[in-house]
Order: structure tokens, then sequence, then C-alpha cells
């Protein structure tokens, strides 16, 4: 060992030294390259993200048009049993109109006129009696959808008969593409041409209600309560803890314990949004909390002082100081666990929301499904005309979860206060 | 309590302090200190950091509470009214002692709003012109009327720091005090906007007791008619700020203000 020189044998620092300059070089290079990595990791992301979108878009889009044929209908040589003054519902129910549209179909298209026509093409036909009862009296051209085969054929790729169909009917000048209005008005249904995403949105939006229902003001309220009221103690300690742990528990498990709670004991209606709003809520509520706690921790104590020093008395502190102060970072949290709760998909399967339904839900405590439970469904179906109505589905889902964190974010900044 | 001590109490003191001690846990933090608070004499404590002097600063208005592991021992009085006793209601208490920090720590509000705060939730004003007439008594009192009256629903944050200050001491005397507890108030703004609260404190006097902690002895000698001088813990010497200052009875003060420790 060298003895260590004492400090007055240190000789001067020499700052000009090569030592020093390549000291100084590499001080640099490691800060240029750290910065090319920050880069280079952003710009993979924004890759991933473009990629998916241009897939998603480009497979999805579609889903929201649809191939139709223009059906000339005589109404008045038709065997419609309607009279254009009185237009009923029941009336249009009673009027066989399935079987109308397939015989003037089948006049002018040929035989095989019903492969070619969707199953629901005589809804376009009632649709538009309903809307002018006046077209009963004189020939008109009606637009319907056309089957998912030739759908397929006109838009992409389908079999050779469709094809030569899809030709022909394109030299007749009566094919044309149309925006699938009935995709965001319908619900669930066996063919791909008459399906529609409106259920499950309604379903998703619901069971999110009940989600932040229930969640939001729990998770806050426990927050408060462990950060300002609890007392140090082994059993708040156990409560930190297995709020944290809960927060990492797989959402599957989450949907056993809606299984055997709330249908199994409490007997709440099956596949309804209210218990998968419960279910989600119950997995939603630990992120809350830990954000919230998170956001009240973070509320300088200064501001605490100052209140309580003008004779503020702890819930006042807490409520006109300490909560509005942490609220952008409740949102945050709350946005973040909402929108995990919007993507969730197997928890809900647990408690019957993969059920087939057909008609949107008109409350909380009707069958239900939503929105990624439908991709997931879809994307099990056989038929080809499924592919593009899923993706089109999760394009539905993305825009709501931009809709979503959109909102969050505006909240955020409304609220946000600079100190 | 010595005999010079005694001399000093005034006749009918706002606030007593007798023989307390404050303990952290097992440490005691206050060992058996006695002091009176009066309305015409702003009383300073002075003393190097960590010998207790904020600690026992904020056993005044119960501001301790707050902290856990603290506890108070002995008896503190205002107008004879222990405030440790069970009919004490803190809120109300820290109302009557307000209490000005050594940060600046005006709420995120309007200017207004930090001020119209602590009479609305006390129920001072009436109406809302009740309550401009308090918010702008109390920003005159403060010495602030002049520079803020045209933008009164300006952030308070946006204040400098004196001025922020001075906000704050508005905001305090604004609910109308009995006594005010000024925490090294001056520590972290400028020669300036010290020199203008000193002004303030020298204004407010005899309107409110004042209690200030600083580590400026300087602005102690200022300031203050009583002196005060802790050291770990202990109250070594209490007194007329003037005989402190020039005639320090303990070693350990002359020590302290000669500049030898602290």
């Amino acid at each position: 060992m060298s003895p260590t020189p004492s400090p007055a044998e240190r000789l001067p620092t020499d700052w000009k030294s090569d030592a020093m300059r390549k000291r100084i070089a590499r001080r640099y290079a490691a800060e240029r390259r750290f910065h090319l990595l920050g880069l280079g990791a952003v710009l993979l992301s924004a890759a991933f993200l473009a990629f998916l979108l241009v897939t998603m878009m480009g497979n999805g889009l579609r889903g929201f048009t649809r191939t139709e044929i223009a059906l000339k209908v005589d109404f008045p040589a038709s065997p419609l049993l309607l009279d254009p003054q009185a237009i009923t519902n029941e009336a249009l129910a009673n009027a066989n109109l399935p079987m109308v549209t397939s015989a003037v179909a089948e006049k002018m298209l040929g035989k095989d006129a019903d492969a070619l026509l969707a199953p629901t093409a005589w809804l376009s036909l009632r649709d538009a009696i309903k809307a002018d009862p006046t077209i009963l009296n004189r020939t008109e051209v009606i637009r319907v959808p056309a089957s998912t085969d030739i759908d397929l054929a006109a838009k992409s790729d389908g079999t050779p008969a469709a094809e030569a169909a899809v030709k022909r009917l394109k030299q007749a000048g009566i094919l044309s593409t149309g925006f699938n209005w009935s995709f965001l008005s319908a619900s669930d249904g066996t063919d791909p041409t008459q399906v529609g995403i409106w259920g499950a949105f309604k379903g998703s939006l619901l069971t999110m209600l009940v989600t932040l229902v229930l969640s939001f003001p729990i998770g806050v309220a426990t927050a408060l309560y462990l950060e300002e009221y609890a007392p140090k103690a082994w059993w708040t300690d156990i409560i930190e803890v297995s709020i944290n742990n809960l927060a990492a528990v797989p959402s599957i498990i989450f949907g056993l314990l809606g299984l055997s709670i709330f249908l199994n004991f409490l007997h709440l209606p099956r596949s309804a949004a209210l218990v998968g709003g419960m279910t989600l809520a119950l997995m939603t509520m630990p992120v809350i909390v830990i954000a919230g706690r998170n956001a009240i921790k973070s509320v300088p104590p200064s501001i605490r002082d100052a209140a309580l020093g003008i004779g503020a008395s702890p819930v006042q502190v807490v409520f006109q100081h300490v909560l509005p102060l942490a609220l952008p970072g409740i949102l945050t949290g709350t946005i973040i666990g909402m929108a995990r709760a919007l993507g969730e998909t197997a928890p809900l399967l647990m408690i019957g929301m993969r059920a087939f339904i057909a008609t949107p839900p008109g409350g909380v405590s009707d069958p239900a499904t939503v929105l990624p439970v439908q991709i997931f469904l879809w994307s099990d179906e056989v038929s080809k005309g499924f592919v593009e109505k899923t993706s089109a589905a999760i394009i539905v889902l993305l825009v709501f979860l931009l809709a979503m964190n959109g909102l969050a974010i505006y909240l955020r900044n409304k609220f946000e206060k600079r100190w | 309590m010595t005999e010079e001590q005694k001399s000093l109490a005034p006749a009918d003191p706002k606030m007593t302090a007798r023989d307390v001690k404050v303990f952290y846990g097992p440490k005691q933090a206050i060992k058996g200190v006695s002091i009176d608070v009066d309305m015409d004499n702003v009383t300073a404590f002075i003393g190097p950091s960590g010998c207790g002097k904020s600690t026992f600063l904020r056993t005044l208005n119960r501001m301790n509470d707050t902290v856990a592991s603290a506890r108070v021992e002995g008896t503190i009085t205002l107008d004879g009214e222990d405030i440790y006793a069970p009919s004490m209601d803190v809120v109300q208490l820290r109302a009557r002692v307000g209490m000005v920090f050594q940060k600046p720590n005006p709420f995120p509000k309007s200017i207004y709003e930090n001020i119209a705060y602590g009479p609305r939730i006390h129920g001072l004003a009436a109406s809302k012109a009740d309550m401009d007439v308090i918010v702008e008594k109390s920003l005159r009192r403060a010495g602030l009327w002049e520079e803020v009256k045209d933008r009164l629903q300006d952030s308070g944050t946006a204040l400098s720091g004196g001025q922020q200050q001075r906000l704050c001491i508005g905001r305090a005397i604004a609910v109308e005090p009995e006594v005010i507890l000024m925490d090294e108030p001056c520590s972290a703004l400028d020669p300036i906007a010290t020199a203008k609260i000193e002004e303030l404190i020298h204004e407010l006097r005899g309107r409110y007791g004042i209690v200030i902690v600083t580590h400026n002895m300087q602005q102690a000698a200022r300031v203050s008619q009583r002196t005060a001088f802790f050291h770990l813990g202990e109250l070594v010497e209490y007194g007329v700020t003037s005989d402190i200052f020039t005639n320090p009875r303990q070693e350990r003060t002359k020590d302290y203000i000669t500049g030898r420790y602290g």
C-alpha cells in the first residue's frame, strides 16, 4: 500500500491535463448515448402504435361499410296486405315482407336471388314504408344489404361463385357501397350483415357507469381515511398490504369472486351490467386507492398547516384543501383503472356476460354484453364476414377508450392548480 | 420561575405557559418552560437550530397535535383557560391564536379567497359586502392593499415571496385572532421584504399578542420587547430584550449573542 499523501502534499489539480480532457469527453459521450437510447425507445413505441393503427384501420374500416343491391319494388303489384293510411308496427309485422322481398328479388335477379341478399334485406323495405307510406302506391327503388358472400366479394375477395355474381350485379348497375348505419345501431346477430355494436357499446357504457359510481367514491374515501385518519397500527398496515396485493390479482379471480358472491350468494341477475360493473369495481378500487393515496400524500404539508393554522377543522382541511389539490392525481388513477376495466374480458366471462344477446340492454339489470367480450365472441365465429366486424368493433372500443382518456386529461387540466 | 421573570410578568397576561414539557416519543424536546405573552410586548424566541423554540411555539396553538408522537405536559392558558383542557375546542383555539409559517404558504386560490377563507369558515361575515370590508381591512393592515387592490382575483401564489408572506399575515389577522405566532416569518425573504414585515409587526403590536421565532438576532432586537433564549430545550434566559442583548445574565446567552456558537 502506498502511503496516502497528506493534504499539504497534494498537487494542485491540473484542469487542462489529457486525463481530464478524456474524462470530459467520456462524460459527453455517455450523455449522447443516453439521449439516443431514449429517442430510440420513443421511436420504437411510436412505430408499434402506428403499425397497430394501420392494420386495425385497414381491416376495420371495411366493417363500417356494406354492399347494397338496389331492388326495384312495384308495391301496388306486390301481394302486400298493407293500407297506406294505417301503417302500424303490427300491420308491418303481419304483412309478410320477407316473402315479398324474396319474390321481388327472384323476379329481378333470378333463381339464386336469396343467396345474394342478406337475411335481413326485408328490414330495409319495412323501414322505407315506415318512413314514407305513400311509396305503397308506386314503384320505388330500395337499397337492401347484400349477403355476406357478396359483401366480401365486392370488398375484397370471395368465392368464385360470389365473384361472378358481383360482376353480374355490377354490370346491371345495381350494386353500391354505403355506410353501414345498422352496424352502429344494431346488436349481436347470427349473420354478419345484420350485426351491430350498439348493444355491446351500451352494455359497456352501463357497466362502466356502475363501476365508476361504486369504485370512485369508495376508493377515494378509503384513500382519504388511510391517509388522513387511520392510526398507525398493525391493522392499517395489513389493510395497506392487502390493497396493494389486490391491485395485482389476476382479473379472472375477480370474476370468480363475482360469480360466487354476487350471483350464487346474493342472487343478482346473471349477465347483467350491474354485476359486471360490481365485479369490475372490485378490480378498479385498489388502483384508485393507491393512486389516491399518492395524490393525497403529495399535497404539500404547508397547505394543511395553513388551513389548520387559521382554525379549519380536519374535515374542512380535507374537503376544502387536500381533496381539491389531490383531485388531478386521483382522476388520473381513476382513468387508468377505468381504462383497464373497459378492456377487461375474463372476469365478465365468469359472470355470464358472454351470452348471445340480440337486444341492447334497457337498464343495468338487463342481460348485456360489453365491447371486449363482443370482440372475443365475434373473433370466434366461423363466418368470414365476422373478421371485419371484429376489427370494426376493436376500432369502436379504441375510440371509446380515447374518448375516456381525453375526458380525463381535460378534467385533470381543469382542476390542476399550481403553487 | 425566577424572581426576575416574575417581575416581567404583566398584570394581565394574554397567554401563560407554566413548566411546559414536550416529548417526542421518549425524547424530551422542551424541558420546563414558563413564559407570558401579553398584548403590549412582542416576544421573540431566539436560539440555535434544534433548540426547541419552534416546537414550543407550536404548543401555544396546539399545532403539535398533528404530530402523533408528541406529548405536552404543564399548563398553557389563554385568558386564564387551559388550552389543553378537554373542554377547549382546538379549532376555535387556532382561530384565536393565529399562525404565520416559515415558508409563505398561501392557498392556491385567489388573493381575495385567501383572506376570505378564515372569516368564511368561522362565519364572521354576514354578507358579501361584509366580506369585502374584511378583506380590504385585513389587506390594509397587512400592508398589502395598495399593491394588490386591482388584482384581488389573481392567484395568491403568483405574488412575490414577501407579498405572499404579508398575504399570510393578512389571512391570519382576517379572523381577528388575539395572539399571532410567527415561526421565522422572514427566513425565506430578502432584506427589503423583511423590513416590511418588521414594520408590520410594529404596527400590529398592541392590537394582537405577537410571538416571533427568529434566527436573526438583529431582528429580535429590532422587533421585540421581550426575548427568550432557548438552548437544548431549556429556556436559558427570558427578559426585556434590551437587557438580554446588552447585559445577558447567563454565560450561554452571552456566547450565543456574541456569535460564539449557534
